[in-house]
C-alpha cells in the first residue's frame, strides 16, 4: 500500500469517527449548546480540555522550538502547564459555581456593567480569532503535505468537517469529538517518540530516555547532544543563554495567559459540580502532561537525529570521524527520501556552496571558536550548506527521519489534524457564545427566545468558521507573531479581571473597566512599538532587539507587566470610587462556596 | 450571622491552602527551574543537572500533584464547613 493510500485511510477513518460522534450528540437546547447540559464527568472533561488546549502549536511546533533552542525554551513546557494550577486554584471552581455560559457574562454580572461585558467580548474576540487563524493554517499545511491536495482544498475540507460537528453538536458534540481527537493525537505523538527513544537510548519511555544513555556512544544522551551541537558551533543544548528576568516573565505570561483563555475556561462550565471543576483541571493536566513530558524528548532526539544524518560520525559519538553526508546520497538514497519530500514543501533546503559534493551543516555565527573551525579551514567551506530547516519539521518529518514504517507517518498526519481541529472547534464555540449570548441576547435583543438564541448561536458559529477559513487562506503575514498578542491580551486583560472578580469584593465597575483597558492598551502598545503597528514591517518606532527592550523585557513577555498594570490601576481606581452594591457583594460571597452549584443551570 | 462567620472561616482556610500551593508552584518552576538553577548545578541528572530536569519534567509532575492535593484538601474543607455539594 502506498504512503498516500495509508494517509488517506487513516485520515478518512478519523474523520468518519468524529462525524459519527457529532450525529449521535446533537445539541437541542442552549444549555446543551453552550455547556453540554453540565453533564460531562471530570475525567472525560479533562480529556476534552487537553484536546481543546493542545493546538497545532503544541503538536507540530513546540518540540521544534525546544529542539533548536534547548533549555531556554523550557518556558513553553512550564508556562503551558503551570497555567492549569492557576485555573484549578484561582478560577475554574468559582466560575463553575457562578453557573452561567460565557466569560464576558461573568465580567458583566460581577462588575454590574454592560460596558465591562462588551470590553470582555472585545478581548475574547481578539484572543480567539488570532488563535483560530493559526489552527486553520495548520489544517491547510497538514492536508497539503499528506494528501497532496492544494492548501485551499485542505482548508475547505477541514472547515466543512468542523461545521458538521460544531454547528450541529455545540459544546455537547465538541466535547465527545474532542475526547476522540485526544486519543488520536496522543497516540500519534507518542508512537514515533517511543520508537525513536528505543533506537537512541534503548528506553521505550521517552521521558526516561531523555535522561538516559546514548546507545551508540555509551555517554549520557544529553551530554552527547551538547557535545555534538557545540562541535558544530551551536550553543550548548542544556545551558542557560538568555536573560533570566525575561525567561521568568515569559513563563509567567504563558501561565496567566493560559488561565485566561476563554475557550479553556468554558470547558469547566460543563462539569456537574464545583469539586468536579477542580478535579477536572487535574485530569486535564495529566492528559496534557502525557504529551508535554514526551515533547522535550522528541525535540532533543529529533535534533540529534537530524544532526547525525548530516554528520554520520555522530552516531558513534565522534562528529568528524566520517565525512559529512554527500549530495549524491541526499539526492538518491532511499533512506534520505524524506529530505527530498520536505524540500518540495520549502521547509527544508540545502546547497553545495563550495562544490565539494558534500553538504556540511554548522552554525556560521559560532563556528570560529568551535571544533568545526578546523574542518572549515581544511575543506574550504564558505558557509553552512543546510540552508533551511523549519522548526515544524522536527515533529512532522520525525518518523521519516527515523525510518519508521508508513502507518506511523499516516497516524502523525491524522494526529496533526486532530490537534488543530479540536482547538479550532473550542475557539469557535467561545466566539459564537460571545456573539450570540453576550452581544445578541445580552445587549441587542434581550427578549430573544431560547430557540432564537440557539439559531443565532449556530449562525454565528457558521459565520466564524467562514471568517476563520478565509483568514486561514490568506493568513496575515503576522500569523506567527500574533500568538504573542493572544497570550499577552489574555494575560493582561482577562486573567486579572476574573481574579479580582472572585478574590476582591472591593473592586467595582470603574476599577475593572479602567484596569482592563490599561492592561490591554499597554500590552498592545508595547508589542506594536517593537513589532510594528498591526505587525506591519517598518512601522515599529523602536528596533526589536534585546538591547532596545525596556529592561530587557521582550514583547512576548510583556503580558505579565500588562497584568500588573491592570491590577494596579483597578485597585487604585477602586480606592477612590464607590463600593460595589449589596447584590454584587452577595454574588461574590455565593461563588466562594461550592454548595448550590447544581441549581444554577436554569436560565 | 453564624453562617457568615463560618463561610468567612472557610474562605480564610481556603486562602491559606492556596498560598501554600502557589508557593510550591513558584518554587518548582521559577525557582528550581530558572532562578535557582545555578545553585542546583552540583546535582547531576542524566547528563545534565537537576535544574534542567525541573524545567523540562519535574515542574510538570509537581503541578499535577499540587492540583490533586488541592482537590483532596478542599473536598475535606468543604465537608468540615458544611458547604459541600
Amino acid at each position: 500500500m502506498s504512503q498516500f493510500t495509508l494517509n488517506l485511510l487513516f485520515i478518512t477513518a478519523s474523520f468518519a469517527l468524529y462525524i459519527g460522534i457529532a450525529i449521535y450528540c446533537r445539541a437541542k437546547s442552549t444549555a446543551e449548546f453552550y455547556a453540554a447540559n453540565r453533564g460531562v464527568g471530570p475525567v472525560m472533561n479533562g480529556m476534552a480540555t487537553a484536546a481543546d488546549w493542545m493546538s497545532a502549536a503544541s503538536f507540530i511546533s513546540m518540540a521544534g522550538l525546544i529542539a533548536f533552542t534547548g533549555y531556554d525554551n523550557s518556558t513553553y513546557l512550564m508556562g503551558w502547564t503551570g497555567g492549569y494550577v492557576l485555573l484549578a486554584l484561582l478560577l475554574a471552581p468559582y466560575l463553575r459555581k457562578f453557573g452561567k455560559f460565557t466569560v464576558p457574562e461573568f465580567i458583566g454580572d460581577r462588575f454590574y456593567s454592560p460596558t465591562a461585558r462588551i470590553i470582555g467580548v472585545i478581548c475574547l474576540l481578539i484572543v480567539s480569532i488570532t488563535y483560530v487563524i493559526g489552527q486553520m493554517t495548520g489544517v491547510g499545511v497538514t492536508f497539503s503535505r499528506y494528501l497532496e491536495v492544494s492548501n485551499a482544498t485542505g482548508l475547505w475540507i477541514g472547515a466543512a468537517l468542523v461545521f458538521c460537528y460544531a454547528v450541529l453538536g455545540g459544546m455537547k458534540g465538541i466535547t465527545y469529538t474532542q475526547v476522540a481527537q485526544y486519543v488520536v493525537l496522543i497516540i500519534a505523538y507518542t508512537i514515533p517518540a517511543v520508537f525513536i527513544s528505543l533506537q537512541l537510548t534503548g528506553n521505550f519511555l521517552p521521558p526516561l530516555g531523555l535522561f538516559g544513555t546514548h546507545e551508540g556512544s555509551g555517554v549520557a544522551f544529553l551530554a552527547q547532544l551538547d557535545g555534538l551541537v557545540t562541535d558544530l558551533g551551536f550553543r550548548a543544548y542544556t545551558e542557560h543563554h538568555n536573560s533570566t528576568l525575561d525567561m521568568v516573565l515569559f513563563t509567567m505570561a504563558l501561565m496567566i495567559g493560559t488561565a485566561g483563555l476563554p475557550h479553556v475556561i468554558i470547558r469547566f462550565f460543563t462539569v456537574p459540580k464545583v469539586s468536579d471543576a477542580r478535579k477536572s483541571a487535574g485530569w486535564a493536566l495529566v492528559f496534557i502532561a502525557l504529551l508535554y513530558t514526551v515533547a522535550p524528548a522528541v525535540g532533543s532526539m529529533a535534533r540529534f537525529n537530524l544532526t547525525a544524518t548530516m554528520w554520520p560520525g555522530a552516531e558513534q559519538g565522534d562528529t568528524f570521524s566520517q565525512p559529512a553526508v554527500s549530495l549524491a546520497d541526499i539526492e538518491t538514497s532511499p533512506d534520505l527520501a524524506w529530505m527530498r519530500n520536505w524540500q518540495v514543501t520549502g521547509l527544508l533546503n540545502w546547497e553545495d556552496k563550495n562544490g565539494d559534493g558534500l553538504i556540511q551543516y554548522y552554525n556560521e555565527a559560532g563556528a570560529a571558536n568551535a571544533p568545526v573551525a578546523a574542518v572549515i579551514a581544511e575543506q574550504g567551506l564558505v558557509g553552512n550548506e543546510l540552508t533551511t530547516v523549519n522548526n515544524d519539521i522536527m515533529v512532522l518529518a520525525n518518523p521519516e527521519i527515523a525510518n519508521l514504517p508508513g502507518w506511523v507517518i499516516a497516524i502523525v498526519a491524522a494526529g496533526g489534524l486532530a490537534a488543530a481541529l479540536s482547538t479550532a472547534a473550542g475557539l469557535l464555540l467561545a466566539i459564537s457564545g460571545a456573539v450570540s449570548h453576550d452581544l445578541i441576547k445580552g445587549t441587542l435583543m434581550p427578549n430573544i427566545s431560547e430557540k432564537g438564541e440557539l439559531m443565532a448561536a449556530r449562525i454565528s458559529m457558521a459565520a466564524s468558521i467562514l471568517v476563520a477559513t478565509i483568514l486561514g487562506l490568506n493568513p496575515p503575514g503576522f500569523a506567527a507573531q500574533t500568538v504573542a498578542l493572544a497570550f499577552g491580551l489574555a494575560a493582561s486583560s482577562i486573567f486579572p479581571v476574573l481574579m479580582m472578580g472572585i478574590f476582591s469584593s472591593r473592586v467595582g465597575k470603574e476599577g475593572a473597566i479602567a484596569g482592563m483597558i490599561a492592561g490591554m492598551l499597554s500590552t498592545i502598545l508595547y508589542i506594536f512599538a517593537y513589532k510594528g503597528i498591526f505587525f506591519v514591517a517598518g512601522t515599529n518606532f523602536l528596533p526589536d532587539t534585546p538591547d532596545a527592550w525596556l529592561f530587557g523585557i521582550s514583547p512576548a513577555s510583556f503580558g505579565t507587566i500588562g497584568a500588573l498594570i491592570n491590577f494596579a490601576v483597578a485597585f487604585g481606581v477602586s480606592a477612590i470610587s464607590n463600593r460595589p452594591p449589596a447584590h454584587v457583594q452577595e454574588l461574590v460571597e455565593s461563588i466562594r462556596v461550592p454548595r448550590g452549584a447544581g441549581g444554577a443551570i436554569s436560565h | 450571622m453564624s453562617d457568615r462567620q463560618s463561610s468567612n472561616a472557610y474562605w480564610q482556610a481556603n486562602l491559606r491552602i492556596i498560598y501554600i500551593c502557589l508557593a510550591i508552584w513558584a518554587l518548582v518552576s521559577y525557582g528550581f527551574g530558572i532562578v535557582l538553577r545555578p545553585l542546583l548545578s552540583g546535582i547531576s541528572v542524566g547528563g545534565t543537572d537537576l535544574g534542567f530536569w525541573f524545567a523540562q519534567q519535574g515542574s510538570i509532575l509537581c503541578f499535577i500533584a499540587l492540583i490533586f492535593f488541592y482537590t483532596w484538601r478542599m473536598n475535606r474543607l468543604d465537608a468540615e464547613h458544611g458547604v459541600d455539594e
